[in-house]
């Protein structure tokens, strides 16, 4: 009798790439439904707007590249960055800057540095710095959470949706009246003003660690990172150096001047670290390949999003922090090689 | 009876996968015998190493134990006949081997009365035979190494008794699924087992004996623990080691059983380790005790494309075609045969491959399960995280592409195994081990470039010096020539060219 041949081995294959995206994107579900609650539904059409730049991107990218625009369609990596790009910017984001930061992540940052697996530096984000450079005063307008200021003003479903469209807001309401300052935001003015972190902490729009609102984003965003850790879809050693690289530095500087640096908890739960240690510096393309390269990856990541709350000029440091130390991958990647077993320590680093 | 020993200082392997087994299926059945086939096809290259050579002719007749091919010198292993007959053909057959898929074959018409020559006399038992005799005659038996890889086993035990050596392992961990060969000889065979394992401490003068076993066969350790409690011989330690792939592969059990690495390029002997099979230990038994040289094998013969999945005790050269038949036939949905394991078997086109030494497994499979098209590396990691060897398959697989030789070879590639742990865990679908395989053959190649240029570069210099010299040498002779006649004055030059004259005449 005859036989049809195979290569070894003869097993099932344990995973797939659209698998691990699907699980992101299914991790992050949960985190959506708390932004939509507390801060409208804008994160939805920044979503919508988000995938349909990305998957549009991707398939122009792919047929210019004569490959398949399906093939890459099917992984649903290209709405992994549409959804990290939904959650970076403010919930009331003109479309077409939106539109920009995800075209840019995925034909720029993505196809031409070569496509899925390619790409140096982590799309999402880079679309997003493109974005904070090219629209600064669009990427300023943050609403004020459901709860907690007593004169927040929700914008209805179809307000929010002609903001998307138009970038105008409906004639009656002004920018001051629907927007407030991030807690994050907050924090360094207050701080600049000479005010403790416990008077600013006191703002209606401060929470238990972080924002209201943003500090439930967080907890959500944690369960889905714990979950896929859980899945191993992702591994635990950049979650952990993010947390220790943020954590250390401003737990130490905490304990040393308590009345000037606000606490670890603020930190955390604060603008997209959450965010980032579990679902944008995961991004396994663009980070280090060992395990211990990945605690020194993330650690790095964790350090300057500490660095640049507390000493840069920017609010938050999460993109700039995750492109530095994409830069740094190759160099942490020959450092950290696994000793090979079988090979004498002084192999090592050769 | 004794319970299985204590699992006491294991090593600790890195990666690894917890495959499912698949091994109840063909273990339900004590080992079968099957019947003596029409035609016996015999490779002569059954082992790693130089081909036997034939050492019978088209026509003859011949008995069953009979030697058939001799080794090159001490090189391989002797081919023996596993049943009487007629020898009908010397010819390239199909089989599944790593050389590739045509091999030389001595092919035996049966005459299936199996008669066997005339018994071997066992003068000497060999416990009082020194130690090079019972290499000797390991040699003779035609004894491969049986988990698979069938190196001769005389040559590596001579190889061995050249190190410094601590310990003798034996290998029961059959970490692969649907093998389930070694269990049920294990499990029927345990006192085999052991008197092999004395026989190797005796013929190497080692003191301690670990006989591993994977702990997910109770059955196999508790009745390997009862035939050495019988045989009282306290040099050999029963060892459960945890049921994860590939920890049956030798330098991976050597890590597990003693904590000690295979430093990178070295053998186990190198981490003073000697790894022996268990079935090859009960070859090396039923030879020296028995006088029955290595003419069958258990095999596994399983999958959802067999009807009746078991462990079919059968003789070297019997067609796999036959094999299947004695084992209920194919299910209708049987599409692919596979020779060795899930993990790391070969796959073939014909059920007319013959059982060599090295046929564990017979695995028939209705699908290979496709991962879909290959995609492009995500760096997610997993392969590494699996690797035994602590490999970063990702990294090789992207040097491997760009053909970068030298990050290649500090990336590990020749310390690869070819477990295939990688190629499953991948979510890319890239067919890791395969292109690791190809990058080890280009590296070899380009090897044996370099070498072949060096030496063409120390020929081109040898001949140069030789023809400098030369030139050196004739100058210095005529330089003396002319210094001796100046001295020897007019007569003399007169003389020396008469008689230059007349030897041109």
């Amino acid at each position: 009798m005859d036989f049809e041949r195979r290569e070894a081995p003869y097993l099932a294959p344990a995973a797939n790439v659209s698998g691990v995206m699907q699980q992101v994107l299914l991790a992050l579900v949960p985190a959506a439904l708390a932004h939509v609650w507390f801060f409208g539904p804008g994160l939805i059409f920044n979503l919508l707007v988000a995938a349909a730049a990305c998957a549009g991107g991707e398939a122009l990218m792919m047929r210019l590249r004569g490959r398949p625009p399906m093939r890459a369609l099917s992984d649903y990596s290209a709405l992994v960055t549409a959804a990290l790009l939904a959650f970076a910017l403010p919930s009331l984001t003109p479309w077409w800057v939106t539109a920009t930061a995800a075209l840019f992540a995925i034909i720029v940052a993505k196809h031409l540095y070569g496509g899925l697996g390619f790409n140096i530096f982590n799309p999402a984000m880079a679309g997003y710095v493109v974005v904070l450079v090219a629209f600064p005063m669009h990427l300023n307008l943050w609403v004020a959470p459901r709860m907690g200021d007593i004169d927040y003003q929700f914008l209805t479903t179809l307000q929010t949706l002609q903001y998307t469209l138009t970038g105008v807001l409906p004639d009656a309401l002004g920018y001051d009246q629907i927007s407030r300052a991030t807690p994050l935001d907050a924090m360094k003015s207050g701080l600049n003003d000479m005010r403790t972190p416990s008077e600013i902490r006191s703002l209606p729009i401060m929470g238990d660690f972080g924002g209201v609102g943003w500090e439930w984003i967080g907890n959500f965003i944690a369960i889905g990172g714990f979950w896929l850790m859980i899945r191993k879809v992702v591994r635990w050693h950049i979650p952990l150096g993010v947390g220790a690289g943020l954590l250390v530095p401003a737990g130490i500087m905490w304990l040393l001047s308590p009345g000037t640096e606000p606490s670890p908890g603020f930190h955390m739960f604060s603008g997209a670290a959450l965010l980032c240690a579990f679902f944008i510096a995961t991004d396994p393309v663009s980070a280090a390949a060992s395990p211990k390269g990945r605690l020194i990856y993330g650690a790095g990541i964790g350090f300057l999003i500490y660095a640049i709350r507390t000493w840069g000029a920017d609010v938050d440091g999460v993109a700039y922090a995750v492109l530095l130390m994409n830069m740094a991958v190759p160099v942490i990647d020959r450092i950290t090689r696994p000793r090979i077993v079988g090979h004498g320590k002084e192999t090592k680093a050769s | 009876m004794p319970g299985p020993a204590a699992t006491y200082d294991l090593g600790k392997l890195h990666g690894g996968l917890r495959l499912p087994a698949h091994k109840s299926e063909s273990t339900s059945l004590p080992i079968q015998s099957a019947p003596v086939p029409e035609q016996l096809i015999l490779p002569i290259d059954q082992h790693a190493g130089e081909p036997a050579q034939p050492v019978v002719s088209i026509g003859e007749r011949v008995l069953k134990g009979q030697l058939l091919a001799e080794p090159a010198a001490m090189l391989g292993a002797p081919v023996h006949a596993s049943s009487s007959g007629t020898v009908v053909a010397v010819e390239p057959w199909p089989v599944a081997s790593r050389h590739g898929d045509v091999a030389p074959c001595i092919v035996i018409e049966c005459d299936g009365e199996d008669r066997a020559g005339e018994p071997k006399e066992r003068a000497t038992p060999y416990t009082e035979l020194p130690a090079t005799a019972v290499l000797q005659q390991i040699l003779r038996g035609g004894i491969v190494g049986l988990g698979g890889a069938v190196y001769p086993t005389a040559q590596k035990l001579m190889h061995a008794a050249s190190c410094e050596l601590d310990y003798l392992v034996l290998n029961g961990a059959e970490c692969e699924p649907y093998i389930s060969c070694d269990d049920m000889l294990m499990r029927e065979r345990a006192e085999a087992i052991v008197s092999g394992a004395r026989i190797l401490l005796h013929a190497l003068a080692l003191d301690t004996g670990y006989i591993a076993v994977e702990s997910d066969k109770p059955d196999a350790l508790r009745a390997l623990a009862a035939a050495m409690s019988d045989a009282g011989d306290e040099r050999l330690v029963l060892k459960q080691i945890p049921t994860i792939y590939p920890s049956g592969g030798e330098d991976q059990l050597v890590q597990l059983v003693t904590g000690r690495e295979v430093p990178t390029g070295g053998l186990p002997t190198d981490a003073g380790c000697l790894v022996q099979n268990v079935g090859t230990a009960a070859a090396i038994h039923d030879w020296l005790q028995d006088g029955e040289p290595l003419i069958s094998r258990i095999t596994t013969i399983t999958g959802d494309g067999i009807a009746t999945p078991m462990n079919v005790r059968a003789r070297i050269g019997t067609p796999v075609a036959d094999i299947a038949r004695f084992a209920g036939g194919y299910t209708g949905s049987a599409k692919h045969l596979v020779i060795g394991g899930p993990m790391t078997g070969r796959s073939v086109s014909t059920d007319r491959v013959p059982l060599v030494k090295a046929t564990n497994c017979i695995l028939v499979l209705s699908e290979v399960p496709a991962g879909g098209p290959e995609l492009p590396c995500i760096r997610c990691g997993d392969c590494a995280a699996v690797c035994p060897v602590q490999l970063q398959p990702q990294q090789l697989a992207w040097y491997a592409r760009v053909d970068n030789e030298g990050e290649l070879r500090r990336h590990g590639l020749t310390d690869c195994i070819e477990c295939g742990c990688c190629d499953l865990v991948c979510p890319s679908h890239i067919p890791l081990t395969h292109e690791f395989r190809v990058a080890k053959a280009r590296i070899r190649e380009l090897e044996d470039e370099k070498a072949r240029a060096e030496r063409a570069r120390r020929r081109y210099e040898a001949r140069n010096e030789r023809l400098q010299r030369e030139q050196r040498e004739r100058e210095e002779e005529l330089a003396r020539q002319k210094e001796r006649a100046r001295k020897a004055g007019p007569d003399a030059i007169a003389e020396i060219m008469k008689r230059s004259q007349r030897d041109e005449d």
